[in-house]
């Protein structure tokens, strides 16, 4: 039987999977009509971003070590792997920032057409959901780093993980929908 | 042997001092601070009643406009306000809500538990509620309410045509509800998995538990559907966007699945419990247990399955592809199936029962006719050439009514008669209960089976004012005085709440002989519920405790 806390945290990412999914219908719906407006293929950075992306993908793998040093009762490889799980996930997101100012210098905006505004809707709640899975990250830290977070407490750091891992798996989706979709 | 009894006296002088720091604090911000899922309960229904009342006057100002052809008392503009802030208010502020406060009043109690399992959550849930109306509202106050309909079709609802904040408002206000509502589902799913009381198994728990426990994940599946939708609206009108606008590419069908994506399951979100309510309610007032409760819980679960798959029936009119109504028609028949097994479920359970015609009982019996009328004009518009001829008339008006009104308020009614005692410790006056109960089915059936008529007849859903034609104006007229008497069955309630709160006649803690746990406390429990959760061995402890000779466990082994 799951806990209470990672019970809630379970049904919250099925709330937010449906909410992604219909973003991603929306986006791909505009891409499966002609091309009247809704084109950005040649505007996307796939190699780049590709870069980023493994940074936010490493970074779930970092957060399982994370976790895995909790249970041992390692709290000092649990500080460092949480501060290198943030770092990864603050990479990604620096590397997102860099693209949108990349986009918006070539006038690529979200009023500019379809693609502006389905891309920039769907990518930017994606960083939304990071930004907050930083947030949630830098609290663990800061109990970390003040020795609160104990071997009984993984609960907390559990939860969080799913969320994390969760924001993850949506970035493989988007990654593969609208990056590697463009270069078909 | 006189130091043990001094020690069990200081411990019981403990206990009482601790009872007073957890006593309700029933000053105003006892309330407004409260975690209580009881408080929160009792301000959920109390906010969802006070909104009634104001998408109540909205529905009568609505018919008195519609009384006779060719009137002016309201202009057109008022006229779109009033009756998309009837519907929002009447979905999002009045059947929600109510159903919300049963729901987490009751399934704790229900189950032998404490509290939810979050009870700051669940104050959270509440006040985005409370909010999120009381912003809907104060956009009458910034310049006019919003006027696309309760389900703002694009792009209608974009900032083209609808300028000004109104629609923000509305979006806004849905979002911040919208977020509420799953943070609620969430709460109550996690209250059932983790927080049965000892022997309270799935097979066990009261139908009204397994309803809200199926409907919470409703919600949960449907809620972000239209957080989604409003996102890409709020968009839209504020960044300029093109998701809903198809001047630029966009398209307003998608906005319409998504809408009615939401939409439909939306339907079952303010019917399931209420279902939940009648089959508390049939089994008691027929001294019978419920026939067949694994039907009437494993049909519930198709019910929301099938939800999901019927959403393009409120589209048959936009000109899909054949194939793509085909599949919704028949998708929409067959949700009919599950639900009809539900009206036989309660018809049998009535079946050679002792009935005890309280008011509650009415409320239910009136809501097994009326919701069959509802749904059997809801199956005529599952056929397609039927939904051409009659969708967006008044025919349609009087099918939602009849499953809404007839439907989920009857069985909230019910609810209240049946629960008050419970929530108060006083009982609600029959007498008054009476003609609550006559004048709101008089009022009920006068006021929308007249519609079906005009609906026939042609008169579409949505206009300000109509012609003279034959039998339009006498027609409204009777619906229009349906709707006073629906007014009058309202203030007689209304009374019955207050009047009853003061002086109405002492409950007991179980006036009924109901069998669920929230009978085994007092009226109203105390804050922590349960001194002592009776054990549970069965689908009725309470019965079991009262007659271990014929408990129920005792006799299905028998069997």
């Amino acid at each position: 039987m799951l806990s209470r806390g990672k019970l809630a945290m379970a049904l919250f990412i099925v709330s937010e999977a449906n909410f992604f999914a219909l973003l991603i219908i929306a986006y791909a719906y505009y891409h499966a009509l002609d091309s009247s407006g809704a084109n950005g293929a040649g505007a996307l950075d796939v190699v780049t971003t590709l870069r980023y992306s493994l940074c936010l993908f490493a970074s779930s793998a970092t957060l399982w070590v994370a976790e895995r040093n909790l249970r041992r009762q390692e709290y000092r490889g649990l500080i460092y792997w949480l501060l290198a799980t943030i770092a990864l996930g603050a990479i990604f997101l620096y590397g997102q920032g860099r693209e949108y100012a990349r986009l918006f210098s070539s006038g690529i905006t979200i009023s500019r057409n379809l693609f502006g505004t389905t891309f920039f809707t769907l990518t930017g709640f994606h960083g939304l959901h990071v930004f907050l899975g930083l947030s949630a990250l830098a609290t663990l830290f800061w109990y970390a780093v003040r020795g609160r977070l104990r071997q009984h407490q993984t609960e907390a750091v559990e939860a969080v993980g799913l969320y994390w891992h969760f924001v993850d798996a949506v970035w493989v989706v988007i990654f593969g929908v609208v990056y590697l979709g463009s270069l078909l | 042997m006189k130091g043990h009894e001094l020690s069990e006296t200081a411990i019981a002088g403990t206990l009482a001092e601790a009872g007073d720091v957890w006593a309700p604090h029933r000053s105003l911000l006892g309330w407004v601070a409260s975690v209580d899922h009881k408080q929160i309960g009792i301000m959920y229904m109390v906010a969802a009643l006070a909104f009634f009342g104001l998408g109540g006057i909205e529905a009568l100002l609505l018919r008195i406009q519609l009384a006779v052809p060719h009137n002016n008392f309201l202009t057109p503009e008022t006229f779109n306000e009033l009756f998309t802030m009837h519907g929002t208010t009447m979905i999002f502020l009045v059947a929600m809500p109510l159903l919300t406060g049963f729901t987490v009043y009751m399934v704790p109690l229900m189950i032998g538990a404490r509290d939810m399992a979050f009870p700051r959550l669940n104050a959270m849930s509440f006040w985005l509620q409370v909010f999120g109306g009381v912003m809907l509202y104060f956009s009458f106050f910034a310049r006019g309410a919003p006027n696309a309909g309760w389900f703002s079709y694009a792009p209608l609802s974009e900032s083209a045509y609808s300028f000004g904040s109104a629609q923000d408002y509305w979006i806004l206000s849905l979002l911040v509800m919208g977020i509420g509502t799953v943070a609620g589902a969430i709460n109550v799913i996690a209250t059932v998995a983790t927080l049965r009381a000892p022997g309270m198994t799935m097979r066990r728990l009261p139908l009204f538990v397994w309803m809200t426990f199926v409907n919470s994940f409703l919600m949960l599946m449907a809620l972000p559907i239209l957080n989604a939708a409003l996102v890409m609206l709020l968009i839209d009108r504020t960044l300029h966007a093109h998701f809903f606008t198809p001047a630029t590419g966009g398209s307003a069908i998608l906005w319409q699945h998504y809408f009615w994506g939401f939409g439909h399951p939306e339907v079952y979100i303010v019917i399931l419990p209420a279902f939940g309510i009648i089959s508390e309610v049939i089994p008691v007032f027929s001294r019978k247990p419920i026939f067949g409760y694994e039907f009437v819980a494993a049909s519930t679960v198709a019910i929301a399955f099938l939800s999901f798959a019927v959403w393009a029936h409120h589209m048959f009119a936009v000109g899909l592809s054949d194939t793509f109504n085909l599949f919704f028609a028949f998708a929409s028949m067959s949700i009919a199936v599950p639900t009809g097994v539900k009206i036989f479920n309660w018809t049998a359970t009535l079946y050679g029962g002792r009935l005890r015609f309280t008011t509650a009982m009415m409320f239910a019996l009136a809501f097994l006719v009326m919701f069959t009328v509802g749904g059997l004009s809801g199956v005529s518009f599952a056929v397609v050439p039927i939904d051409w001829q009659l969708t967006d008339t008044y025919y349609l008006v009087a099918h939602l009514h009849y499953v809404f009104f007839g439907g989920t308020v009857l069985a909230s009614f019910a609810g209240i008669y049946y629960w008050f005692p419970k929530l108060t410790g006083r009982m609600l006056s029959e007498r008054l209960g009476r003609w609550h109960f006559w004048l709101t089915f008089v009022g009920l059936n006068l006021t929308f089976f007249v519609q079906h008529l005009l609906g026939m007849m042609g008169m579409p859903r949505r206009v300000f004012t109509y012609p003279d034609l034959p039998y339009w104006g006498a027609l409204n007229m009777l619906s229009t005085v349906g709707a006073f008497v629906l007014l009058a069955a309202v203030l007689v309630f209304a009374w019955n709440l207050v009047f009853s709160l003061k002086h109405g006649e002492a409950a007991g803690d179980n006036p009924w002989e109901a069998w669920t746990l929230e009978w085994a406390t007092s009226s109203p429990p105390p804050v922590d519920n349960f001194t002592r959760v009776p054990p549970v061995r069965g689908r009725r402890p309470l019965w079991d405790l009262a007659h271990p000779e014929l408990a129920d466990e005792l006799r299905s082994r028998a069997a």
